[in-house]
This record gives structure tokens, C-alpha cells and sequence, in this order.
């Protein structure tokens, strides 16, 4: 281990280390290499063959499209709540701030049940919008409903801590240079926020892509409308089409990857601007 | 802050209008309502619907009852494993430097960037038809798909992350200095661990115990697919809320889904309560997830 490690005197390096990568190993990154070949095992055409395929290429649009509405409608109020929550003081503020957290603890499949309940024809919400012949439930909006539920905490909680360092002085400065209040804060507050704003998007989208639960109750699953991509894995599997699965998973798993890369790019970028990161 | 709102109520140049203020502190709140607030109601309305006597009854059902049982019998393995993981990986990671630390902190993050049906398929394709090892184990009466071990196995996998991400932002923030100093007075490496690490996080060990609990109670993407969903025997409570659901029978599925919601609520107290009181010795972790 020379070089490998600096010395220190505390003990139950080998042992902790050796424990965490074989836990790793055994539990995350076995299970993710037998994925990998099995979607290989078709060939290169065969992949593709399987990626291409209308319905999954259908069920990708779906899911890329709703997810990026939810993270887009998600950036604009989950910045909105942040500040309320970070900036102004009023009754109940507490218990809204810890509400936010409730998609991170509520089970997907219940709260699955709950909007479709809230959305369908005759429900609660949903009723208001029949008599126009609008569907909510069982249809792509209904899907996007459940991708904001569950990508909301992702933005307002990774915009929330740097709202809260950033110092009342910057803008102070810019008023006493003479800029009204909305200039201020479309010139000096967002641009800072810009970075966190970004990586909650990204966080939301990539949560609502691969979302399940609370989307599959309410979606309505008709092919080439409102199937999204996991539901079609599930399909594939009770087919037995296990490479088939595997294929669109890999798909997934690649776009996911991409994105997890492009979230830490932004932060290493705004660590160099900002000198922070989120 | 206050004092300056008594002075400069009316034009501080750093503060909107009252009007300004108040609308969006309403649109806010009107959206967290719809979208956070309504479906936390509608479960219990639901579950309700038909009266307090139906409610309890349906959750006294032998389904309802397997299905509570198999749950806590799940969380009561994967917690427990993630717990001892997320202690031995942020002591590795938080109190030694080593070569490639950062690319395993991004490692151990990444089941959260996997859906959670991805999480479930690659067991199926590890243990299951066509695969090395699940015939291989079956030859020696080991089931593993469609049966407990398997929901085990999916859910550590999609809870990974939890407690190791809580324990090693803080226990990196504590730095070594108290270890060093409770071996070089002579205590013994397990000692050192037990009377000076623990004490020092053990309320950030409960935060992550909690979200990791709750996510182990509350997974349904993961378990589905590799459950098969055999009545009474494999099916946890977020997929017996699913089974009744789709049998129209309403009532059972929401008043099951309570049980869950309770659970999730119960989760949200006691995170603020940990937030409120120990705030300063959770800061270094990142909220939320």
C-alpha cells in the first residue's frame, strides 16, 4: 500500500475500506456488469435493432419529454418556494419548509395513488377540468404532474443553502448604485443562483426519467402515448424478453450517466466562478 | 433583520413591496398545496371514505397483514447492512487520505441516479432464468428471485447511499483530532470507535437511519420486479397497495397506503426535530435526499 495512502495513526483502514469496495462490489456493481452483458449479448445490430425499436423509441420520447416539462415547470416554482421560504417570514413557514421533503419520504406507489385519485375524471381537481373535456389523469399531463411531485424537493433544497449564504451586502451594493429592485435581482441574485438553478434541474429531470411508482398509476400506460420508458422495461420483463429489458436499461443508464457528468460540471464550474458548490 | 423591518418597512431597498411579498409567499404556498399538501389528504379522505370500522377492518386483512410483516422484516436487514457499510466506508473515506477517494464518494452515489426499475431488473438479470448463478444456487435450494433474499437484495441497493452520505460530509467536517487523542491516551482502536467517534455522530447516524428507513419501507419500483408478486408471501406493503389497487378495491388500497403516508410523516417530524435541535452538528451534511 505504499504511496497509496498517507500514514496516520488511526487504525481499521484495510478493514473498513476492504469492507466498503467488497460491499460495492457485491451489491451495486455486480448486479450493474451483468446488465451491461447481457444487453451485449444480442450483437451490435441486435442492440440496436432493440434501442430503435418504435415503441421503445416512443416510450423514451414520453419519458425525455414529461420529465424535462416537470424539471422546467419545477425550476420556475421550486426557485419561487426557495425564496419565500429563505426570504420572508409568515405564519406556517416551518412547517412548509419541512412539507418539501414529503415526495423524498412518501412511498412513489402511494403517492401514485393519491394524484391519480386527486386527477382522475371525478376527482378532486379532476372534475374541474372535465366538463371541458380536458383529461389529466391518463394522459401525458397527468404523467408530468407526477414528475413535478417527485422532482420539487430536488431544486428547492439545492437552491435553498446557497439563497441563504448569499449575503444581503451584494445586493445593498447594487441598489446604492442605483439599480431598481427587479434589476437587482434579475442581474445579481439569479445569475449567482444560476448554477444551483441548473443543478436542480438536472437533479429533477434525472429523478422524473427514471420515476416509476407515482407515474405508472396515473400515465394510463397506453403505448406510443403515455407508456414511459420503465414501465417498458417492466413489459419486457414479464415477456421473459430479458435482453430486450436490458437494452433499454442500458440506454437509460448511459443518458443518466451523461447527466450525472453534466451536474458536475456545472458545479466544478460555478466552485471556479463562485467559488461555492452545491 | 427584524429591526429593519420596523424602521424601513416601507421603501428598503433590499425588500419587495408588502404586495409583492405577499403574492408570491402565495403562489408558493398555493402550489405546495396542490402538489404536496392535496395527495397527503386525499390518502386519509380515501382511506376513510367508508368509515373508521371498514378502514380498520381492511387493514386487519391477512394480505394487509403479511404485507406489514414482510416490510418491517426487509427494513429490518437492509437498514441494519447499510448502517454497518455507511460507518466502515466514511470512516475509510473521512479519516484516512487515499488515491481515488473522490471517484469513490461519486461511486457510492450512483445508485441514486439509477431508476429504481433498473435497480430491480439487474438482480433479475443476475440471479435469473439464462443467467450462471441462479440456476447454480437453485441446485442447492437458494432462492433468490421472486422470493425474500431478492427484495432484500433491491432494496439495500436503492437505499446504498443513504447513511454513508449523511456520515462522511460530517464525520470529513470532525476531522481526527479527537481519535488521536483518545489512542495516544491509550484506548484501544474499538474503544476510540464506541466511546469518542459514535457519541460524536450519532445524530447524524440517526438522519441518515431515518431517510434510509423510510425509503426501505417505501420502495416500489425495485421490489416489483423482482418480487413476482406472490400473495402473502412477496408482496411488501407499497406492492400490496398496487394489487388492491388494481383489483378496485379502493378503500383497502388507501387505507394500506395510510399506514405508509403515517410512516412518511412520522419520518418528516422527526428530520425537522433532528434539523431544529442538532442543526449545527448536521451542517456539514447536505439536506434533503
Amino acid at each position: 500500500m505504499k504511496g497509496f495512502r498517507q500514514p496516520s495513526v488511526l487504525p481499521g483502514f484495510g478493514l473498513t475500506l476492504g469492507f466498503t469496495i467488497t460491499y460495492f462490489s457485491l451489491i451495486i456493481l455486480m448486479p450493474l456488469i451483468a446488465l451491461v452483458i447481457r444487453s451485449t449479448g444480442l450483437g451490435w445490430d441486435g442492440f440496436w435493432a432493440a434501442a430503435l425499436d418504435a415503441r421503445v423509441l416512443a416510450s423514451l420520447r414520453t419519458s425525455f419529454v414529461t420529465a424535462l416539462i416537470a424539471a422546467g415547470i419545477n425550476v420556475v416554482f421550486g426557485t419561487l418556494i426557495a425564496w419565500v421560504l429563505v426570504r420572508y417570514r409568515f405564519p406556517g413557514r416551518r412547517i412548509f419548509d419541512a412539507m418539501v421533503d414529503l415526495p423524498f419520504a412518501l412511498p412513489t406507489a402511494v403517492a401514485g395513488i393519491a394524484l391519480t385519485a386527486i386527477y382522475a375524471p371525478n376527482g378532486f381537481v379532476g372534475q374541474l377540468f372535465s366538463p371541458f373535456g380536458w383529461r389529466i389523469a391518463y394522459t401525458p399531463v397527468g404523467i408530468t404532474i407526477a414528475m413535478i411531485f417527485i422532482g420539487l424537493p430536488f431544486v428547492v433544497r439545492t437552491i435553498q443553502p446557497i439563497l441563504e449564504e448569499t449575503s444581503k451586502e451584494v445586493e445593498e451594493a447594487s441598489a446604492t448604485l442605483g439599480a431598481n429592485r427587479f434589476q437587482t435581482i434579475s442581474r445579481v441574485l439569479l445569475p449567482s443562483l444560476a448554477p444551483a438553478i441548473l443543478t436542480g434541474f438536472a437533479l429533477a429531470f434525472a429523478r422524473a426519467v427514471g420515476e416509476y411508482g407515482s407515474v405508472i398509476f396515473i400515465a394510463g400506460n397506453i403505448p406510443f402515448v403515455s407508456e414511459i420508458a420503465p414501465l417498458l422495461i417492466v413489459i419486457r420483463l414479464e415477456e421473459y424478453n430479458y435482453a430486450g429489458a436490458a437494452v433499454i436499461a442500458t440506454v437509460m443508464l448511459a443518458i443518466s450517466f451523461a447527466m450525472l457528468f453534466i451536474i458536475n460540471l456545472i458545479q466544478a464550474w460555478s466552485r471556479r466562478r463562485y467559488g461555492y458548490g452545491s | 433583520m427584524a429591526a429593519e423591518h420596523r424602521t424601513r418597512r416601507i421603501s428598503s431597498p433590499t425588500n419587495e413591496p408588502a404586495w409583492v411579498r405577499w403574492t408570491l409567499i402565495l403562489v408558493g404556498l398555493l402550489f405546495m398545496a396542490l402538489f404536496l399538501v392535496l395527495p397527503l389528504v386525499a390518502v386519509f379522505s380515501e382511506a376513510l371514505r367508508q368509515g373508521i370500522g371498514t378502514y380498520i377492518q381492511s387493514l386487519q386483512s391477512p394480505d394487509a397483514l403479511s404485507a406489514i410483516r414482510l416490510t418491517l422484516l426487509v427494513a429490518a436487514i437492509a437498514v441494519p447492512l447499510n448502517v454497518v457499510f455507511g460507518i466502515c466506508a466514511s470512516w475509510a473515506i473521512a479519516k484516512f487520505e487515499f488515491k481515488g477517494k473522490a471517484f469513490l464518494i461519486t461511486l457510492i452515489d450512483l445508485p441514486f441516479s439509477v431508476s429504481p426499475v433498473i435497480s430491480g431488473l439487474v438482480y433479475v438479470l443476475l440471479f435469473g432464468a439464462g443467467s450462471v448463478l441462479g440456476p447454480w444456487l437453485k441446485s442447492y435450494g437458494i432462492e433468490i428471485l421472486f422470493a425474500v433474499p431478492g427484495i432484500v437484495l433491491a432494496t439495500i441497493f436503492v437505499t446504498f447511499p443513504f447513511v454513508a452520505r449523511e456520515l462522511i460530509p460530517l464525520m470529513q467536517d470532525q476531522g481526527t483530532g479527537d481519535e488521536e487523542a483518545a489512542l495516544s491516551l491509550g484506548a484501544s482502536g474499538w474503544q476510540t470507535f464506541w466511546r469518542v467517534t459514535l457519541p460524536n455522530i450519532k445524530w447524524g447516524l440517526l438522519y441518515g437511519v431515518l431517510l434510509c428507513n423510510a425509503r426501505a419501507m417505501g420502495e416500489f419500483g425495485a421490489v416489483a420486479v423482482v418480487s413476482g408478486k406472490i400473495r402473502g408471501q412477496t408482496t411488501t406493503m407499497p406492492l400490496q397497495v398496487e394489487m388492491f389497487y388494481n383489483e378496485y378495491q379502493g378503500t383497502a388500497a388507501f387505507a394500506l397506503a395510510s399506514l405508509l403516508a403515517l410512516l412518511a410523516l412520522v419520518t418528516l417530524v422527526l428530520k425537522s426535530a433532528l434539523e431544529w435541535r442538532f442543526g449545527e452538528e448536521l451542517a456539514a451534511t447536505g439536506r434533503g435526499h
